[in-house]
């Protein structure tokens, strides 16, 4: 009551500055705060072509495959994953440049939430998808597994990945970065750490998407990106840097074009 | 819709979710308020007992996932009559189904219980425990083990997805190790065949008398095998030795008993071709919700579940696939 009221409020103060975000399909409390702070009070629009996929079940809430994906929209500068009822709601932001607006990866949820996605278009406008995941609890106040392990920080910053041709014509690119991905919200008081920029540029040194990521990101963030991937270039390389300046660098190289791989010099 | 914020566990009064449940349930019977007396009718389960031969009866679970309106009971339970008392295979759900499983079990045989054996720590199978004396209860080393780890995991879940059938319910671990070999009940020998697949270790308990095999979580029949904890290498060899036990019958964890391999059969398909999709899926480089939406073979239409364990099963799989699979690619390993 005290969010309705402070945001009837705020509305008063703002007067003609923001039109009334659109009122939520999920009926989320959270909503006009969502907006507020995490698309900073654009405009906002309720859009099918921005799908959000998350599974029927939730049996590992520190793991819950989500797929924000859109590509049925054209000119996406930015693509923002949320939960609103997470304690963190912010899970990250993709900036696809020339990429598709499409990313999969894992979070951690510590209740049952609306998931969105918001794309935003070269108009400033944010076109939201949105679903609601169901899930018991647990997720954002459970140690990282890595944390029972004395070796996590031998293996910390290790990457893994592939990139297939993607039918779109696209190089679809899944990775594997290990990292604790801390949120500093569990019970063995271990501080945030996480990893909270992952940049993907081609062997030649294009830039192909920047994804900025926040602790709701799961353990050993996993991905898929769309990339475009010039003729001439066979690899992507990979730079993720985490909270304490930690720099994880991986290059994965494009099997259909092996001789065209161009190798980092120093 | 939206359920208002709850943690897990409290962290001012160290409560759990489950405690904190009935705390708050007691708060609320101090308070005279009709509307939820006339909600709190006790549940209760209703046994159907199916005989399979003389002195022995599975009492069949529903082919659902765990509700609150089945209340947990989901998995197949048995009753053998001896001489020394009767045996029961696995204790279900909930103690108020152990309680009722127990009063079944004496009136069927009109003894005291003699022995229960759990067949493996998933909870539909474990949680009626506290109706029966620990040191009835037999299991293998590493069911206890991998109670000790995920029992009170399992309690937080089984109270989320059953509600109200878990009132009471705790814990409580068998008492009596057993590692195989045959156990005598006078007039009926108990082969205990410790076997791993469907987690890390199934019990699978042979009546020498009636030739009933007990297949415990190792066999599903025409309902979807569960995976979360499965080796599905090591499933498809237990399943193999399975078929070379020459029986009367086979009780399958979950799904009706038969006279026939099928369930050894179906459980062996099924999980050969899921593993397929869902490792084809990943060279594919599929991303989880794209795997997920995978069409199954349209012989899993009449398979209880088929959609729901499917999608389970690539949640299960898919993080050991990447783990395992993918090419090592950082700096550090060139």
């Amino acid at each position: 009551m005290r969010l309705l009221a402070s945001t009837f409020l705020l509305l008063l103060v703002s007067g003609a500055a923001y039109a009334a975000p659109p009122s939520d399909p999920l009926g989320s409390p959270m909503w006009a705060d969502m907006v507020e702070r995490v698309l900073e009070g654009g405009e906002v629009v309720f859009d099918d072509k921005v799908k959000v996929v998350v599974p029927s079940i939730v049996e590992n809430q520190a793991q819950v495959p989500v797929t924000a994906d859109a590509r049925a929209l054209p000119g996406v500068t930015k693509l923002v994953v949320f939960a609103d009822l997470n304690p963190i709601q912010h899970v990250l932001t993709l900036t696809p440049g020339k990429s598709a607006p499409y990313i999969g990866f894992r979070m951690k949820v510590e209740q049952g939430t609306p998931v969105r996605a918001a794309a935003q278009t070269a108009d400033g406008v944010w076109h939201v998808g949105s679903v609601y995941l169901d899930a018991a609890g647990g997720g954002c106040s459970a140690p990282a597994m890595a944390r029972n392990e004395e070796s996590w920080s031998t293996t910390v910053g290790q990457t893994q990945g592939r990139i297939w041709r993607d039918i779109s014509g696209l190089a679809r690119a899944r990775f594997r970065i290990r990292h604790p991905m801390d949120t500093g919200l569990a019970r063995d008081n271990t501080p945030a750490f996480y990893i909270e920029s992952v940049k993907v540029t081609s062997s030649a040194g294009a830039p192909l998407a920047t994804l900025q990521m926040f602790e709701p990101v799961s353990e050993d963030p996993t991905v898929t990106l769309m990339l475009p991937l010039a003729p001439s270039d066979g690899a992507i390389d990979i730079e993720g840097r985490d909270i304490n300046g930690g720099l994880f660098r991986s290059q994965i190289t494009a099997p259909w074009r092996q001789s065209n791989v161009v190798v980092p010099r120093g | 819709m939206l359920s208002s914020p709850v943690a897990k566990r409290d962290r001012t009064t160290g409560l759990s979710r489950r405690q904190a449940m009935t705390a708050l349930s007691a708060t609320l019977a101090s308070c005279w308020l009709p509307a939820f007396d006339a909600r709190a009718l006790p549940l209760s389960y209703s046994l159907k007992p199916e005989k399979l031969t003389d002195g022995v009866w599975m009492i069949p679970g529903a082919q659902e996932a765990i509700t609150q309106s089945n209340g947990g009971a989901i998995a197949n339970i048995t009753i053998l009559d001896t001489k020394a008392g009767a045996v029961i295979v696995d204790t279900g759900p909930s103690l108020r189904f152990g309680s009722a499983l127990s009063a079944l079990a004496t009136e069927l045989t009109g003894k005291p219980v003699a022995r229960v054996y759990i067949t493996h720590f998933h909870p539909d199978h474990v949680f009626g425990n506290q109706a029966f004396e620990a040191g009835t209860i037999a299991t293998t080393p590493a069911v206890v083990k991998g109670l000790e780890a995920l029992g009170e995991a399992f309690a937080d879940s089984m109270y989320r997805s059953a509600g109200d059938w878990m009132r009471g319910t705790e814990l409580k671990l068998p008492g009596k190790i057993i590692e195989g070999g045959v156990e005598d009940f006078g007039d009926r020998r108990i082969r205990c065949l410790p076997m791993r697949g469907h987690t890390d270790s199934d019990l699978v308990l042979f009546d020498e008398k009636s030739g009933i095999l007990i297949a415990g979580d190792l066999v599903f029949l025409d309902r979807a095998p569960t995976t979360p904890h499965a080796d599905f290498e090591r499933w498809r060899i237990s399943l193999a030795n399975l078929g070379g036990i020459p029986c009367s019958r086979i009780v399958p964890g979950h799904g009706p008993s038969e006279d026939t391999d099928r369930g050894i059969r179906q459980t062996r398909d099924w999980l050969e071709a899921v593993y397929a999709m869902i490792s084809d899926a990943f060279e594919k480089g599929l991303d989880v919700s794209e795997a997920v939406a995978l069409e199954l073979p349209s012989w899993t239409n009449k398979i209880a579940l088929a959609r729901y364990e499917y999608e389970r099963t690539v949640m299960h799989l898919y993080p050991k696939l990447e783990a395992g699979k993918l090419p090592r690619v950082d700096a550090q390993s060139r």
